[in-house]
């Protein structure tokens, strides 16, 4: 079942030097209990993709186009106050940096009760068993000697894992996590990442995954998103993109990963620059880079051309002869 | 027992840094006499503040010669007793103080948060708003107040916090505007609250530290300013007893007698002293990002 569909989603910033296509055209869908994973380089537009969801652009952001359905309804057509009953409800988000993402003066049960209390409308005793019982399904030891303490007392991950708890507080549909895990040191990482497979078994919930990390891609997503530019280069299953990527960028991400065990000495870094992208070429933004380009690239923009069942990709390549 | 342990020498429990060091008591306990005397005035005020007696005019303080206890700190020139004039003008200074400053702070506080928030126009236009008003004499504001509309205890609240607020609302401002790029700003607004709770139950307690601090230290600058326009005729109207009044009257004794001026010019310089040390203290203690301050 389609939980998010997401067509020709247009988002633009009017920066001083011009305007940016930050999201140009990005389609995709999410099913319940799915994951997809969002990479790409930093400023590829994973972020804003995510916000542009919920509505929560920068301020010199402006949704030109495109469709966001969830659950079947429109959400860019909504007016601000039905998408602050959306928000949090039907959308959660755990953000980067566990640090700053708690508020410092208030102790955790109180911004844990606070979404609850929002959502639930719970008070008084109910409400503390609630935020005790969300702690204690983030998997967080004495959940209610927790409750008490202040996010100074906290690790990283335990943050985090407060942060994951009022994000499920609802339960919302889709959760999106903005490379939850980027500041988290590989054990606390591997953990967050078993909790969040959990809860998203627990709830149904589809997900989506912002990263860069392909290695986390391959534990927790089933369908993976490649952004360049604002556009989605490629996008299949998991074990499509990795066994036999289609794109050159993908590709070309895919060898600057160090191995293992590999023969190779020198790691293969990607040419060039990632673009400027208020001055985008014409065309493919990743033809200045791509080691396949051809005369066509740099005139026309590439259309999704269907490589595999289920994989997809904007090269002129792949286009049928 | 072993032999080779080598007994450790004990070592004193050290008690932890606290913050509360070097608290300031000698200012507390300033305020706290100050407080009492104004609030407990007509228990503690020896005389009638306004019962003149021209047969004791400029009465000298009881340790001079000609002075009696009677008349503690001496009298004015019609006769009034000094300490109780004294001790009642502690409710004008006090009141004004305390009043001005909650009024200032709670609207520029409001300012600053609303044009922190909303960035952009919004917070354009407020800033202006606010430089223009940090612009304006205080004093001449109470003046043109006190000459059209006549002088009185509300005018000079009035006055000085009409220009005041715009000291809070940039300060405020400022710190939500570091608040603003935190996350937990971005999460809770994700979580799908609206701008009045965002403002109200995540950004202003964010600010309590500092406004607790800015609104001491600002306690003592509003008494100076109050005594300043009693002393300029454009605050308290007599004869409430008023400390700037009270130094401006005797002024022109002031070779003669001394005291009618002198003892009014201390309890101001003792108060303002005590709450600036204090608001120093909760500076460094509680916000030490704002020592430029």
């Amino acid at each position: 079942m389609l939980v998010l569909e997401i067509r020709g989603l247009q988002t633009h910033l009017v920066t001083r030097w011009g305007t940016v296509k930050a999201v140009d055209g990005v389609s995709f869908d999410v099913a319940a209990g799915e994951t997809l994973g969002l990479v790409g380089e930093s400023g590829s537009g994973k972020s804003m993709t995510c916000l542009s969801i919920v509505r929560l652009i920068p301020s010199a952001g402006r949704i030109v186009g495109g469709s966001v359905r969830l659950d079947g309804e429109e959400l860019l057509s909504k007016s601000e106050r039905e998408m602050q009953q959306l928000r949090g409800r039907k959308v959660g988000m755990i953000l980067q940096d566990p640090m700053s993402s708690l508020n410092p003066v208030f102790s955790i049960g109180r911004q844990v009760r606070e979404p609850v209390a929002m959502y639930h409308g719970l008070r008084g005793q109910a409400l503390g068993e609630r935020a005790a019982a969300l702690l204690a399904a983030v998997r967080i030891p004495s959940p209610v000697e927790r409750l008490r303490a202040f996010p100074h007392q906290l690790s990283g991950g335990m943050r985090q894992r407060v942060v994951g708890a009022m994000a499920i507080a609802a339960p919302p549909r889709l959760l999106i996590a903005d490379e939850p895990t980027t500041s988290l040191d590989l054990t606390i990482q591997s953990q967050y990442l078993s909790l969040l497979e959990e809860l998203q078994r627990r709830h149904d919930l589809a997900m989506i995954f912002i990263t860069h990390n392909f290695g986390i891609v391959s534990r927790i997503c089933d369908r993976v998103a490649v952004m360049y530019a604002g556009r989605i280069a490629e996008m299949g299953m998991v074990r499509q993109i990795f066994t036999s990527p289609a794109h050159p960028y993908t590709r070309a991400l895919l060898e600057s990963i160090p191995r293992l065990g590999a023969r190779t000495s020198r790691l293969a870094a990607i040419e060039g620059q990632p673009p400027d992208m208020a001055k985008l070429p014409g065309g493919c933004a990743f033809a200045p880079r791509c080691p396949h380009v051809m005369d066509r690239c740099r005139e026309q923009a590439p259309p999704e051309f269907t490589v595999a069942p289920g994989q997809v990709s904007r090269c002129w390549l792949h286009a049928p002869a | 027992m072993r032999a080779d342990v080598v007994a450790l020498p004990e070592v004193a429990a050290v008690a932890p840094p606290s913050r509360m060091r070097n608290v300031p008591y000698v200012s507390l306990g300033i305020i706290t006499v100050f407080v009492l005397l104004a609030v407990l005035a007509p228990l503690l005020s020896p005389a009638d503040p306004n019962d003149q007696s021209l047969r004791n005019r400029f009465k000298p303080p009881a340790w001079e010669e000609s002075g009696s206890w009677k008349h503690p700190l001496g009298t004015d020139r019609l006769g009034r007793d000094m300490l109780s004039r004294i001790i009642w003008g502690s409710r004008v200074s006090l009141a004004a103080g305390v009043v001005t400053v909650l009024v200032a702070s709670a609207f520029g506080a409001a300012v600053g948060l609303v044009a922190g928030y909303y960035g952009g126009r919004v917070d354009a236009a407020l800033m202006r708003l606010t430089d223009a008003t940090l612009s304006f004499p205080v004093i001449l504001l109470a003046l043109i107040l006190a000459v059209t509309v006549g002088p009185s205890f509300g005018n000079v609240v009035l006055a000085i916090a009409v220009i005041l607020w715009a000291r809070y609302a940039r300060v405020i401002r400022g710190q939500v505007l570091t608040l603003m790029h935190l996350d937990f700003i971005a999460q809770v607004r994700l979580a799908g609250a609206g701008a009045l709770r965002i403002i109200s139950r995540h950004l202003l307690p964010n600010t309590l530290n500092t406004l607790v601090v800015l609104v001491t230290l600002q306690i003592g600058y509003v008494i100076i300013v109050e005594a300043s326009l009693s002393f300029l005729g454009a605050g308290i109207p007599p004869p409430t007893p008023a400390w700037g009044s009270m130094v401006a009257e005797g002024r022109e004794f002031v070779t003669s007698a001394w005291w009618v001026s002198m003892f009014p010019g201390l309890a101001i310089l003792l108060v303002v002293l005590a709450f600036n040390l204090l608001g120093d203290w909760l500076r460094d203690t509680f916000d030490p990002k704002l020592r430029q301050l």
